[in-house]
């Protein structure tokens, strides 16, 4: 269970992207959270929609996609949230906390606010806020601009695309430095060179004046996360940061960024397809799949007992697990593009256990177990009801959306061409 | 074909080496009009292949593996040694010989989309082996083909299909029925699904193993994914800078590894199980560049079982001590390779600020907080000086003499350290058998080896 409260929080994130031709749910439906000094990892093939996720969590998703109105994320770092509520005073609003969460009924209907206090002192441009959040699907452009960067940070897999080749780093840092903190001259060359060592590279006053292109992989991807640390960002978001390096490069790399999270309390999001990674890194880990969070659990217990065959199968695609000869067990087919309302499991058409109601029912995140921690959406949860029971519990909570689109032709394109990221 | 033929009916040939690699160097010369030294990516390196095996050959990105792979298909010429394949060295074919001889041996590449031309149909992406070689007439050709595409597990109408239209997955299949398309003996794979997903990896190394067995392929897998190459490796040779350091069985490589590097190398991988200790990492730093390798064992600036010599006096040093003057060293060897031009040497000389920390801020930085005996006090001192006159490479060589140690002198050379397995590392000698010296009292290095 979360000691703190979540310093970032998603909830029903839709990003669709429209063609001529049909609209992609690329990221449908998906919630999570996570809380400072905390990782929380996010796996899934390509295609599934890990990266589309946090490009929406940034505010980067370019058109023809849209990050759906309905979609909630939440910011919840206090000090940005009381400048919000000082700048933005009539687009701020209260709201009444219950005891065992924020009251979601209490927000329904309301103006066009983007900054919601929980707990406070004083109003108007004087407000102490202890608590709360800023909505930044309903922030305005400027607001998104001023969290982009500065209040939660981004880590490209390509390290070299994420860096100007045609200026010195010490120009891209100190450039950051000046726009986001004000600083300049001396104090930002300094400041750099301070940024350049603490990630571990060595000599920083001659980088400083050195071009991407003189900096060896592991060294870029350092650069990279000087950049993402320059501002002091309470987030991070991690998209496959190391999926390009050597694992002894990999190894340093994530050794850094646990380093740097005891250091600073920061939040980190782990985007990536490593097993392996992910067992090192995250606390609680959400399993993606065509678009959806199929699985969320603390991460012993995600591969101690997964509980969706999709994660089954991720982790027994892994070399290494099964012994030298023996052939690797592989997930038949591929990730579908979900277009449409899922009215059936999306992965149904791949799962070796699937049966007749998994092609007609959408199951919805439930609990594995007797703990609300770890959820899967799998119609063979929860395990203790019998079949009529299991599907009631699924049916229950979608019945809506299955009862209208049954009769709609099968949601689920296959295409030749991967998915919707890249 | 016939070739093929005359080994079904003697299987016990099996097993005899197909490849033999004795001493082989690749060297690319340097881009530098006057002066540069070339870069030696291959520096050599011998081994044997056998009939039907998998050979993986693992290392870190820039230690030569392509490389390798590309010289033993001919696609790169070696500088020196030689390749004898099925008994002929073909290092020195050319013409119609190396034309012929090159049937033999097929490459698979890394990236399925790089390697296939996106304005040409699958079909003639996989005929044109066929075609340069001139196999058979149109018609059966066209046979082929569609034979090779169900080899492969893809189906006839993927015929006209054009690249995009594929997977990754399905692309890397079509990278395969083209090397397949003239019946080779062997095949290099240079990470062959280290661009793809894992589900997908999982179906190509399958079917790379099915079509071993079916078509009696001997395989020389190069690939970084060190989990990959214990799955399908019958043995395993891991590279650094150019040189083989270890070759042995697969299963005896992963589970006790002889050579320091091995060992440092198997310790990065991220285990796919949460409750496994997050152990210390004993590799700093990346490998120095290949034009300027070390002297002595090319892993001798990271090793982290390094020898150390005896100072004067008797002193032992301890491992903070150690670290601090391997870190004012590796500034010195970075110093010394810098592009400094001319101007900023000039500046340096008259003590005016470059982009460079002076020397002497460095190293009160990096050695200020450590005392040490006197006489390696005075080796550092005598070092601070001479790189403070802009003698960078002097500085190195003083720090060198004094506080080298066998491991920056000589080369290891190779030790057998079980049946079919050798390390090239000082440590397999006996006077300097005992790591312990080294490692005592650290949980930090020595709890990551014990671990493995």
């Amino acid at each position: 269970m979360a000691v703190t409260d979540p310093i970032l929080s998603v909830e029903g994130l839709q990003t669709s992207f429209h063609t001529d031709k049909e609209t992609i749910r690329a990221v449908d439906d998906v919630s999570f959270a996570v809380e400072p000094g905390r990782t929380l990892g996010i796996v899934g093939e390509s295609g599934s929609g890990k990266s589309v996720t946090a490009r929406s969590v940034m505010g980067l998703v370019d058109s023809p996609g849209v990050v759906h109105e309905d979609s909630r994320i939440r910011y919840h770092e206090p000090a940005f949230v009381q400048r919000m509520a000082r700048r933005y005073p009539d687009r701020t609003r209260t709201r009444a906390r219950t005891s065992s969460g924020p009251d979601p009924d209490a927000e329904s209907n309301e103006s066009d606010g983007f900054v919601t206090l929980e707990a406070f002192e004083g109003s108007g441009t004087d407000v102490v806020v202890d608590r709360g959040f800023v909505d930044l699907v309903a922030a305005p452009e400027a607001v998104v601009r001023a969290v982009r960067g500065r209040e939660i940070a981004m880590i490209f897999q390509d390290a070299s695309s994420s860096l100007n080749p045609l200026y010195t780093v010490g120009n891209q840092l100190e450039e950051l430095l000046r726009t986001h903190r004000g600083l300049r001259g001396q104090e930002a060359t300094e400041t750099a060179a301070a940024l350049l060592e603490s990630v571990g590279i060595p000599d920083p006053h001659r980088r400083l004046s050195e071009y991407p292109h003189q900096f060896s992989g592991g060294m870029q991807q350092r650069a990279i996360i000087a950049l993402a640390l320059a501002c002091e960002p309470s987030v991070l978001i991690c998209d496959e940061p190391t999926t390009a390096l050597d694992v002894t490069i990999q190894a340093q790399i994530l050794e850094l960024l646990a380093e740097i999270q005891a250091d600073r309390d920061v939040a980190i999001v782990f985007i990536t397809h490593d097993m392996g990674v992910i067992a090192q890194t995250a606390d609680r880990v959400s399993v993606m799949y065509a678009g959806e969070i199929v699985e969320t659990a603390p991460v012993d217990r995600l591969f101690d007992r997964p509980g969706h065959p999709y994660t089954e199968g991720l982790l027994e695609s892994i070399p290494g697990i099964t012994r030298r000869g023996n052939r690797l067990a592989t997930i038949d087919g591929r990730v579908p593009t979900p277009t449409g309302d899922a009215t059936a499991c999306r992965f149904a058409p791949r799962c070796p256990k699937a049966f007749e109601e998994c092609h007609a029912v959408h199951p919805s995140l439930v609990s594995v177990g007797d703990d609300g921690d770890h959820r899967a959406a799998c119609l063979l949860q929860p395990t203790d009801e019998d079949e009529a029971g299991r599907l009631e519990y699924h049916g229950g909570e979608s019945d809506g959306e299955v009862g209208e689109d049954r009769d709609g032709d099968s949601s689920e394109h296959h295409h030749d061409e991967g998915g919707p990221e890249r | 074909m016939s070739e093929r033929a005359a080994r079904v009916e003697q299987p016990d040939e099996r097993g005899d080496p197909l490849v033999v690699v004795d001493e082989l160097r690749s060297y690319y010369e340097s881009e530098r009009l006057l002066g540069g030294k070339p870069v030696k990516a291959v520096d050599g390196v011998s081994f044997e292949i056998r009939r039907g095996e998998t050979l993986g050959i693992v290392g870190e990105s820039g230690c030569g593996k392509t490389t390798l792979g590309r010289t033993l298909v001919r696609l790169e010429e070696a500088t020196d040694g030689t390749v004898r394949y099925d008994g002929t060295d073909v290092t020195t074919l050319s013409g119609t010989e190396l034309k012929r001889w090159r049937k033999n041996a097929q490459l698979v590449f890394q990236d399925p989309t790089a390697s296939l031309n996106e304005r040409q149909t699958v079909g003639a992406v996989i005929r044109e082996p066929l075609e340069a070689h001139s196999w058979g007439d149109p018609h059966s050709r066209r046979e082929r083909v569609y034979d090779l595409l169900e080899l492969v597990g893809l189906a006839p109408e993927h015929y006209y299909r054009y690249p995009h239209q594929f997977s990754g997955g399905q692309k890397q299949r079509i990278g395969i029925a083209r090397a397949l398309a003239l019946e080779p003996d062997f095949l290099v794979l240079d990470e062959p699904v280290s661009a793809l997903d894992v589900s997908v990896q999982a179906k190509i190394l399958n079917l790379l193993s099915d079509l071993q067995a079916e078509l009696d392929l001997t395989y020389l897998l190069i690939a970084h994914d060190l989990s990959v190459v214990r799955h399908v490796c019958d043995r395993v040779g891991v590279m650094y800078l150019g040189k083989l350091m270890e070759l042995g069985p697969s299963e005896e490589l992963f589970s006790d590894p002889a050579n320091p590097y091995t060992q440092s190398l198997l310790s990065a991988i991220p285990k796919p199980d949460p409750s496994a200790p997050f152990q210390r990492l004993p590799l700093r730093g990346t490998p120095p560049s290949p034009r300027d390798p070390p002297s002595g064992c090319v892993f001798s600036t990271r090793c982290p079982l390094k020898i150390r010599p005896d100072i004067e006096g008797n002193h032992d040093l301890s491992r903070a001590q150690w670290e601090a003057i391997d870190r004012f060293r590796e500034v010195l060897r970075e110093r010394d390779l810098a592009d400094v031009t001319f101007v900023e040497r000039l500046r340096e000389r008259l003590g005016l600020s470059t982009r460079f920390t002076p020397i002497p801020t460095v190293a009160e930085e990096l050695l200020g907080d450590v005392s040490f005996p006197d006489s390696v006090e005075a080796a550092l001192s005598r070092a601070v000086d001479r790189a403070a006159e802009g003698e960078v490479s002097a500085a190195r060589a003083e720090l060198a003499d004094a506080l080298g140690g066998v491991c920056e002198r000589e080369q290891p050379v190779r030790h057998d350290v079980g049946e079919g397995h050798s390390s090239r590392c000082h440590r397999h000698l006996e006077a300097y058998a005992d790591a312990d010296d080294v490692l005592e009292g650290e949980d930090g290095v020595g709890g990551v080896l014990e671990g493995l």
